[in-house]
């Protein structure tokens, strides 16, 4: 399997990722589009790290967004339940209260 | 007892009268008598009690020195001299023309008159040192005078220069210090009494008017009185006692705002707060020389005291009579190196002073002359001589007190004295000036005398022309004829002034003549004492005797002084006519005055009917001091006021000396005036008597009616009322241009320097105008327009942030896709 493919499937991830947070008005719906995007830019280090004489940078890298991602999930997941204590609901639209 | 002893107990005892008066004041003015108690006479008692112990110090001083150092055998064998002179001259002349050798028992003379010329005299120098020393029997006997210098205290040292509080006391400062403080001592307790009716919270001015036409109540001011009495006393004992010159002149300056303060005393009057000023700013005329003559001293000799007698300390520099004087007591003229005429100066012990390089030292002989003429000026300003004699009449506004002790009998006296203590700074220039002035002086005020009404400004003017006598004395040559009136004149002048406080006291303030008359029944003690003065101060004698009061001997050898002046310098006949006339004047104007006011019907029924004697304390000094004024002078030149006076004559007074230098004149000797003594003193005799008599015709017995005088006489008269015109002229030609020029600057002012300044302010306005409104349009619309575009933009990016998730998201994407296709656009590989 060449390089490519590889980038081809990160990309794959990365658009949905973003399509994903563009378009959920679900709040635990955009959590997993920028998982997905995460994931998406992990494959592209483990893969360049693979192909090109990095040794194991970019495996450590990963390593360190996937921890990242799940503090980031912690944190975002506590968000989205207080927000829905307060409002019944995890509509992203909805969280316009600092607009005004 | 040694001589630093005697120096030592007469500076201590000195110090003490001079210092209690200060001490006195300072009790007076801030012990606070004005809070407590107006009705006190404890300030009084307490002024009292100090000038009477600075007078018991005073004649402790005097006792001493004639204790320590053997007066009296001086004073008989002077006495005998005298006498032996004036017998052995009148006995061959009495009552013929004078001008008889002199030499008859008198060999040791080498000066002999010349019938009918000027008198030549043995010169053996050449002109310009003419100055010469003569030989006298008198002298030779005469041991040095006995002075004691030294220093109280040291102010400040510049360099070379010492400024000092120190003492010079010969016989002169101790005769004017117990006769001060006497005379002070009688007038403090006259002025108990006389001023009186300031004991009171409510105190009436007659003769302060305010605007509403009412008179000034204020509180009296008794104490305060005192306390410048005090002072001036103080100050005036400061004077006598001073050591150095510029001690004299800041004594001097103190008597000066004395005075002020006393002539100013009732200052709601106009008139009063007029004179003060009046008489400040007349001597400030004649200090500006003073000023101008200690300039030059201090420049030419380098020192300022009188004259450095510590025999302890050689080294100390010579004073400035040792400068100017040799070892013979004469100036020594010669030429300095430019070749004009220059006075030689001296060591303490008479040698010749050399500067460094060995040369001698000298100081141009002009320059004396200008630092005596300055000083001299001074004198002119404080003894009202002529032409500064028109403050001393309006100065009458003090209170009577004051105008006997200030304005009679010490402070104006203190330019006769200074003019006898600076005496051997004097050049024969200076005193040809200072005997003109005085000549003048005393004719002007005699004259103006006799047609004045008011009691004081009679006497005023009689004080201002036996002032000039004084002067006219001392410029004779006459050193201790002078200073001998000027004694006598203290006394019998503050009689006389008490006695006019005495009759103003009586007559409820009235000081007008022409509304007095008859008051010998009514004041019995005022008028008799008075009557005492007068003929003191005309100069009566019994005649054919030597019996008579003290001005006749006084007054007698000045004249007679004047008359050998006269006699040797033919040329200067005024000297002698002017003090002869003006002897008979004087006592036309004072018997005139005696006569108007005591005898005669009333002429104001009113003021006669109110009169009343006045207490003892007023009149009880009255007496003591009439026995004063007639008895201090007894034995004449031979007596012991006039010896204890001569004992400090200058050496080189004694001898007729000829000079020829800017002015060429003959000064009398000792000898050559007693010769003229006699007949100088059957004219001023004559001229006295002829004085009373035509006074006694006139306005004693109403032989001829005053009225009709004044009518024939109306062009004199008029002239003489308004004071020859002095105020007058004066005020064309000092006020009235002062007057002008001040209006000239106000004008100036006004219009130049006002209108620049107003020109000034307007610009400034303008400008200021302008610079706010470039502030508030250019400074402030940047600051705002900065303030509004922020604003605008951050407005402008409030609608971009719209808080919806999923936008931001597609922004982010898109910018993304966007910067990635511009990378790959702008920077292919």
């Amino acid at each position: 399997m060449s390089l490519d493919s590889y980038l081809l499937i990160g990309a794959i991830l990365f658009v949905a990722g973003v399509v994903c947070m563009a378009t959920k008005r679900n709040g635990i719906g955009v959590l997993m589009g920028v998982e997905l995007v995460l994931n998406g830019a992990n494959v592209n280090f483990v893969a360049f790290s693979k192909f090109t004489p990095l040794g194991l940078d970019g495996q450590i890298v990963s390593l360190f967004v996937i921890v990242l991602a799940a503090a980031e999930a912690a944190v975002a997941l506590a968000i989205a339940l207080n927000f829905y204590n307060n409002h019944l609901t995890i509509d992203v639209d909805r969280a316009n209260e600092l607009k005004h | 007892m040694p001589h630093e002893q005697t120096g030592q107990t007469l500076s201590t005892l000195l110090a003490i009268a001079w210092l209690l008066p200060l001490f006195g004041f300072a009790i007076e003015i801030f012990a606070g008598f004005w809070q407590r108690d107006r009705f006190s006479k404890a300030g009084a008692r307490l002024a009292v009690a100090c000038i009477a112990v600075a007078f018991l110090c005073s004649g402790w001083a005097l006792l001493t020195y004639i204790n320590d150092t053997g007066w009296n055998e001086r004073y008989q064998r002077q006495s005998e001299h005298h006498a032996a002179l004036m017998d052995s001259l009148h006995g061959h002349h009495a009552g013929e023309d004078a001008h008889h050798p002199a030499d008859d028992g008198h060999d040791a003379h080498q000066h002999e008159h010349k019938h009918g010329e000027k008198a030549q005299f043995a010169l053996s120098d050449p002109p310009l040192a003419a100055l010469a020393p003569g030989q006298d029997a008198a002298e030779e006997g005469r041991s040095k005078p006995a002075t004691f210098s030294g220093t109280y205290y040291r102010l400040a040292k510049f360099g070379d220069l010492e400024i000092e509080i120190g003492y010079y006391i010969d016989t002169l400062t101790l005769v004017m210090f117990t006769m001060v403080t006497f005379i002070a001592m009688c007038i403090h307790i006259f002025a108990m009494g006389y001023m009186a009716d300031e004991l009171t919270d409510e105190y009436v001015d007659h003769h302060a008017h305010l605007a509403d036409g009412k008179h000034l109540h204020r509180p009296g001011r008794y104490y305060q009185f005192f306390a410048y009495l005090s002072l001036f006393c103080f100050s005036m004992l400061g004077l006598v006692i001073a050591g150095n010159i510029f001690q004299v002149f800041v004594f001097w300056e103190l008597v000066g705002i004395c005075s002020y303060f006393l002539i100013g005393f009732y200052f709601e009057r106009k008139s009063a707060s007029n004179a003060a000023n009046k008489a400040f700013i007349m001597n400030r005329v004649g200090d500006f020389g003073f000023l101008i003559g200690l300039m030059v001293l201090w420049t030419s000799f380098g020192t300022f005291k009188f004259a450095e007698t510590d025999a302890a300390h050689p080294e100390k520099p010579a004073g400035l009579f040792q400068m100017a004087r040799g070892a013979d007591g004469l100036m020594h003229i010669g030429e300095d190196a430019d070749g004009t005429s220059a006075l030689v100066l001296h060591e303490r012990d008479g040698s010749q002073k050399l500067d460094a390089e060995g040369n001698p030292v000298s100081v141009p002989y002009w320059l004396i002359i200008v630092a005596g003429l300055g000083i001299f000026a001074g004198c002119i300003g404080k003894s009202a001589q002529f032409p500064l004699q028109t403050w001393l009449p309006d100065a009458m506004e003090g209170p009577t007190p004051v105008s006997a002790l200030v304005h009679s009998a010490t402070m104006v006296a203190a330019g006769v004295y200074l003019a006898g203590r600076f005496y051997p700074m004097f050049t024969p220039e200076v005193l040809l000036v200072i005997a003109y002035v005085g000549g003048i002086t005393l004719f002007v005020a005699a004259t103006i005398a006799m047609v004045a009404t008011d009691l004081k400004k009679v006497l005023a003017y009689s004080t201002i022309s036996q002032l000039g006598y004084m002067m006219l004395g001392l410029g004779v040559f006459g050193w201790a004829a002078g200073l001998f009136h000027l004694v006598t004149h203290a006394f019998f002048k503050s009689l006389m002034f008490l006695c006019s406080g005495s009759v103003i006291a009586g007559c409820h303030h009235e000081q007008e003549m022409t509304k007095m008359g008859g008051l010998l029944k009514k004041m019995p003690i005022t008028g008799l004492t008075m009557l005492v003065g007068v003929i003191a101060i005309a100069g009566l004698s019994i005649p054919g005797t030597q019996i008579a009061f003290s001005g006749f001997f006084s007054k007698d050898a000045i004249v007679a002084t004047s008359l050998t002046f006269f006699k040797e310098n033919p040329s200067h006949f005024l000297l002698f006519v002017l003090p002869l006339i003006t002897a008979g004047l004087t006592a036309f104007y004072m018997f005139r005055l005696w006569f108007y006011t005591f005898l005669g019907k009333p002429r104001d029924q009113h003021v006669y009917d109110h009169c009343h004697e006045s207490p003892w304390v007023m009149t009880g000094p009255l007496i003591v001091l009439s026995l004063l004024a007639a008895f201090c002078a007894v034995g004449g030149e031979g007596g012991k006021l006039f010896l204890m006076l001569d004992e400090s004559r200058p050496a080189g007074v004694h001898e007729t000396l000829a000079y020829t230098g800017v002015v060429n004149v003959t000064l009398p000797g000792h000898t050559a005036v007693a010769s003229n003594h006699h007949q100088a003193g059957n004219l001023a005799t004559i001229a006295a008597f002829l004085g009373t008599l035509i006074a006694f015709a006139i306005y004693g017995i109403g032989l001829i009616k005053p009225e009709e005088i004044k009518k024939s006489l109306a062009g004199i008269h008029g002239y003489l009322t308004h004071k020859w015109y002095f105020d007058e002229i004066y005020d064309v030609m000092f006020v009235r241009p002062a007057h002008a020029i001040a209006h000239f600057c106000t004008a100036i002012d006004r219009v130049v320097f006002d209108g620049v300044l107003h020109w000034l302010c307007r610009a400034a306005v303008a400008v200021a105008r302008w610079d706010r409104i470039f502030d508030e349009r250019v400074v402030d619309g940047l600051v705002n327009l900065t303030g509004s575009v922020t604003y605008s933009v951050g407005r402008s990016f409030r609608k971009l942030q719209t808080g919806n998730l999923r936008q931001y998201v597609m922004f982010i994407a898109l910018s993304v896709l966007l910067l990635s296709v511009i990378l790959f656009v702008w920077f292919p590989h």
